[in-house]
């Protein structure tokens, strides 16, 4: 039997999701203090501080194409290389494998408890629902990750995934959480929340049975995954218990050591304006017999999750996303709803465009429309992938679909029809501006009043 | 899951065409390439960029007089260090060390780095016989000697220096830049969320002999 694990969607429900956002002014002020004068200022700062900023994008942007086209081949050497270092490979082509194949090494093992490393993937795989169910006790050992856990939520951005949540609240739930301390400490400073997860999550890090990591990356020549973390969590998960299980997306690859250099020269800078993350961290097999430590048994898990179908087609350079965020941190809808509205794993565009193909456009259909098309996604891509035009894609398939239904489909039927035929389009400008002005203040409040005539009109009037 | 792998491959090669390796000449940002004369300069300025303490050691023989200066400054009266050759070498009178890996209750962490990479003043720490890696992150003081002579301009040259070209790398090879930090609640920066609360660099500048 095949399990079924991936999370329940709940993009159907995004205008709901958008409302309640909007309506949550602690969120609203959140959201614009920590994207505008966070995320964004700190890329620019990023970018500011390495002059071959837009080179190295180029440079990305075509060992990703590369390796793409020479997918199969390299995901082989990979494979080669892990196991010649002492590791094993295992293969999963959906969700449900790529769990069975982690419960199997855990069962191997007799895992009690199991600390994991942020990772996107085994949010897409549902994995600690799975693990939970055997009895093995999952645990996020990532700040913003654990919080999320104790709260039973999703994350809401994919690098920082209790975004949404603000310092009084991480300290009610860790008062409610934390039983053993003294329920009337001092809570109110950020330091002292930090400090009382490093507490009670370290000897959690020194008793658990198995660490799982995502990857960031896998470099085809070493056999290598790459790590990337600022909080050192990742590191304490794959050093300490006696098995390693990094879970990586087929599409993880690069082929050499340099290849990867020049992806770690940008991932950090875009996501949060660092020259590098904290740690950067390279692990190849398991541990060598005369090492002092490290993982005696080292476990990769491929997972293709009909990646593979995406290849070749017109979707095909999503696969070049390397997860760093910045799209979502520019993105004016994102600014707005925040995660959780989008309903899945993946929020903001890329997640609009990603989600449609694992949940199916039946559920999905509205998020490739919560854009705005400005193009802000793709000019901060750092491998400069054509967002808008992927979502223009998915908005196509939506409409072949059936959606929208109704009336907004007949009106966009209608303007289709008269877009087609510029001489009536005009026509039909100059009426409507003519309509509104004579509306009056009877315009709808959002209208503005028209400032003159049609564009077209204007335009071959002379301004310009 | 052999099936699984015959299935991922088989649809891969369906829908894709192959190429060589294009084989890029290394694109390596000019502060990557520092002359000799610039390359610790450049090192030290990013270190400290990324919130790393450096202190100037004029001879390796000095090292256990700056660890000794090191935690007094924070308070801490005792260190377990890599059981390297060279540490172990040293006289640690009037330092309390003891050689070997990390347990729960180390506050202060010593190992001599591998490497330096001055583009942005990064520490490459590798695992091995006497590298353990639990000691890179379980003390909240990480204190590291780098030899000036160590310090290589980029990424590209660390790999080199590793041998990557001839054999396998180790089973770790840690990057650090700056102590560990976390900005989880409400974008604040937070130093220490579970790694190391402060990195202090101690920087060999004598000449290799």
């Amino acid at each position: 039997m095949t399990l079924f694990s991936q999370p329940n969607p709940q993009c159907h429900d995004f205008l709901n999701g958008a409302h309640d956002a909007l309506a949550n002014d602690r969120l609203q002020k959140q959201l614009a203090k920590s994207l505008k004068d966070g995320f964004q200022k700190k890329r620019l700062k990023g970018m500011s501080r390495l002059p071959e900023y837009e080179q190295l994008r180029d440079r990305a942007r075509d060992i990703k194409i590369h390796t793409l086209e020479n997918l199969d081949l390299y995901l082989e050497q990979f494979e080669t290389q892990v196991i010649n270092a002492g590791g094993q490979v295992h293969w999963a082509k959906d969700d449900g494998e790529a769990c069975q194949i982690i419960l199997d090494i855990c069962d191997g093992v007799k895992a009690k408890t199991v600390t994991k490393g942020k990772s996107m993937i085994t949010e897409e795989i549902g994995l600690n629902a799975q693990l939970k169910a055997q009895g093995i006790v999952p645990i996020e050992t990532d700040l913003g990750e654990y919080i999320i856990q104790l709260r039973d939520e999703p994350p809401s951005h994919i690098i920082a995934p209790a975004f949404h949540i603000s310092k009084e609240q991480v300290a009610d739930t860790f008062r409610q959480h934390h039983a053993d301390q003294k329920r009337d400490r001092d809570l109110s400073e950020p330091t002292t929340l930090v400090h009382e997860a490093r507490t009670e999550l370290r000897a959690k890090f020194l008793s658990a049975d198995v660490g799982i990591t995502g990857a960031n990356f896998l470099i085809a020549e070493s056999g290598t995954g790459v790590i990337v973390t600022n909080e050192g969590n990742g590191d304490l998960t794959q050093s300490l218990p006696s098995v390693h299980i990094a879970v990586g997306s087929i599409e993880k690859i690069v082929p050499t050591l340099e290849d990867a250099d020049t992806l770690l020269r940008l991932l950090a800078r875009t996501a949060t304006g660092q020259e590098l993350s904290v740690y950067t961290t390279f692990f190849s097999g398991a541990k060598r017999t005369t090492d002092m430590d490290g993982p005696e048994q080292f476990h990769l898990v491929l997972l293709d999750n009909r990646r593979s179908d995406l290849l070749g087609g017109p979707l095909h350079d999503v696969l070049r996303c390397i997860r760093c965020g910045a799209c979502i941190n520019h993105c004016p809808i994102y600014g707005k709803v925040s995660g959780h509205a989008y309903g899945w794993v993946y929020p903001g565009p890329i997640g609009s465009i990603l989600t449609p193909h694992f949940v199916g456009v039946d559920e999905a259909h509205l998020l490739p429309n919560a854009c705005t098309m400005c193009g802000r996604c793709e000019e901060v891509c750092p491998v400069r992938i054509a967002l808008p035009k992927l979502l223009r894609i998915w908005r196509g398939r939506a409409f072949e679909a059936g959606y929208p239904a109704g009336l907004q489909r007949l009106a966009l039927k209608i303007w289709a029809a008269l877009a087609k035929r510029a001489g009536l389009y005009r026509w039909m400008a100059r009426l409507s501006v003519f309509g509104l002005r004579l509306l009056g203040p009877l315009r709808p409040y959002h209208l503005p009043k028209p400032q003159g005539g049609t564009f077209m009109d204007r335009y071959n009037g002379g301004e310009k | 899951m052999t099936l699984s792998r015959a299935y991922i491959l088989a649809k891969i090669k369906t829908a894709t065409q192959p190429s060589a390796h294009p084989r890029w000449s290394a694109l390596i940002p000019k502060r990557g390439q520092a002359d000799k004369a610039g390359r610790t300069d450049m090192f030290v300025q990013e270190a400290e960029y990324g919130l790393a303490t450096i202190v100037r050691v004029p001879v390796f023989e000095k090292v256990p007089d700056a660890v000794a200066n090191v935690l007094r400054e924070c308070n801490i009266l005792k260190i377990k260090a890599a059981p390297q050759t060279v540490l172990q070498n040293l006289n640690w009178s009037g330092v309390d060390i003891t050689f070997g890996n990390a347990t729960a209750d180390d506050l202060a962490g010593l190992v001599v780095a591998k490497a330096g990479v001055a583009e942005t003043g990064t520490l490459v720490l590798c695992s091995g016989a006497r590298t353990p890696t639990a000691l890179n992150f379980l003390p909240d003081v990480h204190i590291v000697v780098l030899r000036e002579q160590d310090i290589q301009d980029n990424y590209e040259t660390v790999w080199q220096a590793l041998g990557s070209d001839t054999g396998m790398l180790p089973r770790t090879v840690n990057w650090i830049t700056g102590p560990s930090r976390t900005a989880d609640i409400e974008q604040t920066m937070l130093l220490g969320a579970h790694g190391p609360r402060k990195l202090v660099i101690l920087l060999i500048n004598e000449k290799p002999g």
